[in-house]
């Protein structure tokens, strides 16, 4: 039975009604003459606590609220990709077709075009037996991407009673019938519904192994994140973590992207939407609009749809994930989601904990993370897929202590700690290579063994144990001045400059710089650290600090990054041979020295 | 809303603060608005910020001072605030909520807009793009405005905040049209004096009839200042959206506006969030911040540029804080600077524009210009560590590069940041000084920059 009520109380985005008895938790409802759409977060007795997703301006007890008996889901079927939606999957074009430029409310719109047709090559036969989760056939979705059409996660079941031929099928079209024994008999169609708040089941779970690779020099080379892991990055205001979090969304090697926009500025999205048709994916050539999808909820946006919009993201990654693609979903700012819940926890009256965030945050954020992973996926033929989960986290003063900051960190394994020092010295991306850690280090250390380069490992560690060199360095610098420091050490200095620049600071906005292959960013490394042996080898033999400063290979080497570009990669030779030719050549004016 | 007929009550439960709670209620609205007449007949507006169970609790932009639980009546009036709009808003100014206070008539309505406005649907937005020249070298060179974006200058007590801003509003032109921009200024809580400089600054440059005034000085009503801004912010969507204008919005003071969303949010009992602000302040921000920008296929802009004054000039207090996080960028203004005698006493290294990146350029300005802003910062940056480093060791301790960054450092201060009050400079004038900055440094120096720039503007010294 459908619950049907009246508004008791209203205020913001909270909403009493009565005689709800009938309504279930995390039940959507439609709310006031206007039919806003809610969700039921508490029940007490038979009044409902509603959560509303559209503003409440004009909204008046006594209005009537019904319920749909569904629980908040999204609509998972062909179509979804290269779409814009807000929090609870409403495509933002839709809306701006029914209500212009501005944002309505009470618009009902569909998330996936129902009525376009696709052509359907079915996999599965009649007679066959199928699973929850079994591939019914594939259609092509985008260019870039064959999406396979997925029997439901919760299905029982059956075998195929009857079955569709190849053909251009709409998404309302019955696929296949199925039955089973007790009667359980369904009709699949080219798409399902899942509820967001609970995560899609798989068969098994894998360690993680692969990199993501990003095409960012000290996340791929210092940082890395693996396939199905998880990662934050925080960061106090204009440290960069919006560009950050576009580079891994343009750049990542995954084949579905899902970029959440959760409270942040709608001009962020428009960019998002303008540059990412225009851009093409360096590996498939296609433009990156068709592996992406978007949820927008801005900063100005209902505040109640921006808590959905988290959940709402990730179905739509683990829908993908089960196709057995590697998907990557992009939050920003986690920190708003959790304002989300302080607000909506407080219109409840709970008892707050930390700076009035609810204490169940911690517990939110943990299932939020855990549905991360690389899984196989339910249902036949067998295939693995991932989720990888990166949210940004916007601490308030900057301040790594607070609240949202610290619960995030223990539920992820990846940290990109961003620096508001390096960022106002315009080091970017700021990622503090101190602070920051990665634990998926040993697991993808393989892959880059094998796929690009056997000294990887060593180059890192080696190029990073001059960073921290200088780290311990600095202290002395701050209070006696370089030039206390002796000349091996003033190397390390310089060397490490070097590595800020021309490895750590990566410009997101140059065209060659803002991706960088593995194989170049492992050559930049090796050049740097041959540099500093060769360095080191010079000094001890007696070549003065200053020459080795006036080499001209140092300018080449920090604008190596953006003046050669991955297809022309094997330049860098070029350049190794030159820094070789420089340092004989100081050696041989020693010579020169000690004979006169 | 649809307007229904007005409703009278006259039962007043509680008189708190700034809020009003009136019992009996059959019929309201949340964010109703509501007209309130006391004892005396003197008429004052509020508005429902709850409403349930018979009860309604009402926010009174006046104030409650003289209200009285009995002989006081409550009209609820069957609509949200509205702003009545036309295009001869231009030239007049209003108080904190709207209405005339120049002692001309009312001007004739062309329609009324909902003071909250509604979110710009972002599949709607336009992308900024589009370069404006303040003729204030350290914005253009390195802090970019750019039509539509939001950008707001971080102050403190004293500081030249407003005569920046007002130079700012003078001079801004976007480059290759003749077109002005109209002006929209909300003074918030500040003082007569501040809000009389722009006045004053507006009409002698002859910018005052394209302009549009909101005052809410220090002395009056401090609920009224919640609606001030959303009042500015509705007529400046209507003249860029509706009469297809480019318009720069102004508002000072936004941390006097917080401070009235804090009085209330205590008189409301509400669960404080950090130093003791309500957790919905970055919503609440974001819903006037967000108000700026460009509509596809759509002539006019907003360009907000807030003003707020940070709490002993501490820039990770909430409200700077979240400001931060919602504008695009920001502009703070130094003390040390200030303190130097330097005009425009711009932290550049504090400062951001994140729409820089779109608004120059091959194109749009010039192609060296990107380049030479970040190595800029990077030469600021490094020269304010020297000066550190100098103090402690000497300049006897210093590299000859490092020296050379003392140098840079200097001049960037004397012969770039700073300008005079009424100084027009013209981008390539901006870029040249630039230059002559960075040409203190050894080209080797210059890794920020390409090649062929460096071979083609750097000035070799003699």
């Amino acid at each position: 039975m459908v619950a049907k009520g009246r508004i008791v109380w209203v205020s913001g985005p909270a909403v009493r009604a009565d005689g709800m008895s009938s309504a279930k938790m995390y039940e959507t409802v439609e709310v006031g003459e206007s039919k806003l759409i809610g969700e039921v977060i508490r029940l007490t007795g038979d009044v409902a606590f509603i959560q509303v997703y559209e503003t409440t301006s004009g909204l008046k007890p006594g209005e009537p609220v019904v319920g749909t008996g569904q629980p908040l889901s999204v609509a998972l079927g062909p179509g979804i990709i290269g779409q814009i939606y807000d929090g609870i999957q409403r495509p933002l074009s839709e809306m701006a077709k029914k209500s212009g430029d501005f944002i309505g409310r009470g618009i009902a719109t569909t998330p996936i075009d129902l009525k376009k047709k696709y052509k359907f090559i079915p996999t599965v036969k009649k007679g066959d037996s199928i699973t929850g989760g079994s591939i019914l056939g594939t259609v092509d979705e985008t260019p870039l991407l064959t999406h396979s059409i997925l029997v439901p996660p919760n299905h029982r079941g059956g075998v195929i009673t009857n079955m569709v031929g190849e053909g251009d099928y709409d998404l309302e079209h019955v696929l296949a019938e199925t039955q089973k024994d007790g009667g359980y008999n369904t009709e699949l169609k080219m798409y399902h519904k899942w509820p967001v708040r609970h995560p899609r089941p798989y068969t098994e779970r894998y360690d993680p192994t692969v990199p993501l690779v990003t095409g960012q020099r000290i996340i791929d080379t210092y940082f890395p994140i693996a396939k199905g892991g998880t990662g934050a990055i925080p960061g106090g205001f204009g440290t960069g973590k919006t560009v950050t979090l576009h580079q891994i969304a343009k750049w990542a090697d995954s084949k579905v992207v899902v970029y959440i926009g959760c409270g942040e500025r709608g001009n962020e999205m428009t960019e998002v939407l303008v540059e990412f048709p225009h851009l093409l994916d360096p590996r498939s050539g296609r433009p990156l609009m068709e592996r992406t999808v978007l949820v927008a909820n801005t900063s100005n946006m209902p505040v109640a749809a921006r808590e959905a919009s988290i959940y709402t993201g990730v179905t739509i990654a683990e829908y993908y994930r089960d196709m057995g693609f590697d998907t990557v979903l992009v939050a920003d700012s986690t920190s708003r989601w959790a304002e989300a819940l302080r607000e909506m926890s407080g219109r409840l009256e709970e008892m707050p904990a930390e700076e009035g965030y609810p204490s169940y945050l911690a517990s939110r954020l943990a299932e939020f993370y855990e549905r991360a992973g690389r899984v196989r996926s339910l249902g036949l033929p067998e295939r693995s897929g991932s989720v990888t989960l990166i949210g940004a986290v916007s601490p308030s003063g900057a301040d790594f202590t607070e609240p949202v900051t610290t619960h995030t960190i223990r539920f992820i394994k990846t940290f990109w700690a961003l620096d508001t020092r390096l960022a106002y010295s315009r080091h970017y991306p700021s990622i503090n290579w101190m602070l920051s850690y990665s634990g998926y280090l040993e697991d993808v250390a393989k892959w880059w063994k094998e796929e690009v380069s056997s000294e990887w490992f060593e180059l890192r560690a080696e190029s990073y144990h001059i960073l921290q060199r200088e780290d311990t360095l600095k202290e002395i610098v701050r209070l006696l001045g370089p030039e206390a420091l002796p000349d091996e050490e003033k190397l390390i200095l310089e060397v490490a400059r070097m590595l800020k620049i021309g490895i750590l600071q990566q410009n997101s906005f140059d065209k060659v710089d803002t991706y960088c292959s593995p194989q170049k960013q492992v050559k930049l490394v090796k050049l740097i650290v041959r540099f500093y042996k060769e360095a080191l080898k010079a000094l001890r033999e007696g070549s003065p600090l200053a020459d080795i400063r006036a080499m001209p290979v140092i300018s080449s080497l920090l604008k190596a990054k953006f003046e050669i570009p991955d297809e022309e990669v094997q330049r860098l030779d070029g350049v190794e041979n030159g820094m070789i030719e420089q340092f004989k050549k100081l050696q041989s004016k020693e010579e020169v020295k000690v004979v006169v | 809303m649809s307007e229904s007929a007005a409703i009278e009550y006259t039962k007043v439960a509680e008189i708190k603060g700034p809020l009003i709670i009136i019992d009996g209620i059959t019929k309201a609205s949340f964010d109703e608005l509501v007209e309130i007449e006391t004892s005396d007949s003197t008429r004052r507006l509020g508005r429902v910020l709850e409403v349930g169970h018979g009860k309604a609790v009402v926010q009174v932009f006046e104030g409650t001072t003289g209200l009285a639980i009995s002989g006081t009546k409550a009209k609820f009036l069957g609509k949200t605030m509205a702003m009545p709009v036309s295009p001869e808003l231009l030239g007049r100014v209003f108080d904190g909520l709207g209405r005339p206070n120049d002692g001309l008539p009312d001007p004739i309505a062309e329609k009324f807009l909902d003071v909250n406005g509604e979110p710009m649907n972002p599949e709607r937005r336009e992308y900024p793009t589009s370069f404006i020249q303040t003729g204030v070298s350290v914005i253009d060179g390195m802090l970019t405005l750019v039509r539509g974006q939001k950008l707001p200058i971080f102050s403190g007590s004293g500081m030249p905040h407003n005569i920046l801003a007002a130079q700012i509003a003078r001079q801004a032109t976007v480059v290759g049209t003749k077109e002005d921009f109209a002006v929209v200024f909300a003074a918030i809580g500040v003082q007569y004096s501040e809000a009389q400089y722009f006045k004053r600054s507006l009409e002698e440059s002859g910018a005052l009839r394209r302009s549009v005034l909101f005052l809410n000085l220090a002395d009056d009503p401090a609920i009224e200042r919640i609606i001030t801004p959303r009042v500015a912010l509705t007529v400046a969507e209507y003249l860029a959206f509706d009469m297809g204008m480019h318009v720069l919005a102004i508002l000072t003071d936004m941390t006097n506006y917080e401070e009235s969303l804090l009085e209330i949010s205590a008189a409301r009992e509400e669960v404080p969030g950090r130093k003791g602000y309500p957790g919905y302040l970055y919503t609440d921000l974001a819903n006037n911040y967000e108000r700026a920008g460009r509509i596809r296929g759509k002539n006019g802009s907003v360009t907000q540029v807030p003003i707020l004054s940070m709490p002993a000039d501490d820039i990770t207090h909430p409200i700077p804080d979240l400001t931060g996080y919602i504008t695009e960028g920001q502009i703070v203004l130094g003390r040390d600077l200030f303190r130097k005698g330097v005009y425009p006493p711009v932290n550049v290294l504090m400062s951001l524009s994140r729409l820089m990146k779109d608004g120059v350029g091959e194109g749009k300005t010039r192609s060296d210009h990107m380049e030479v802003g970040n190595q800029l910062y990077d030469a600021y940056s490094r020269a304010q560590e020297v000066r550190a480093l100098a103090e402690i060791v000497g300049r006897s301790g210093l590299t000859g590069v490092d020296l050379k960054y003392l140098d840079a450092g200097d001049m960037f201060e004397s012969h770039f940041l700073k300008q005079e009050k009424d100084e027009n400079r013209g981008l390539e004038e901006t870029l040249s000084r630039t230059w002559d900055v960075l040409s203190t440094l050894p080209e080797g120096e210059l890794t920020k920059i390409k090649e062929k720039h460096v071979r083609q503007y750097y000035k070799e010294t003699k």
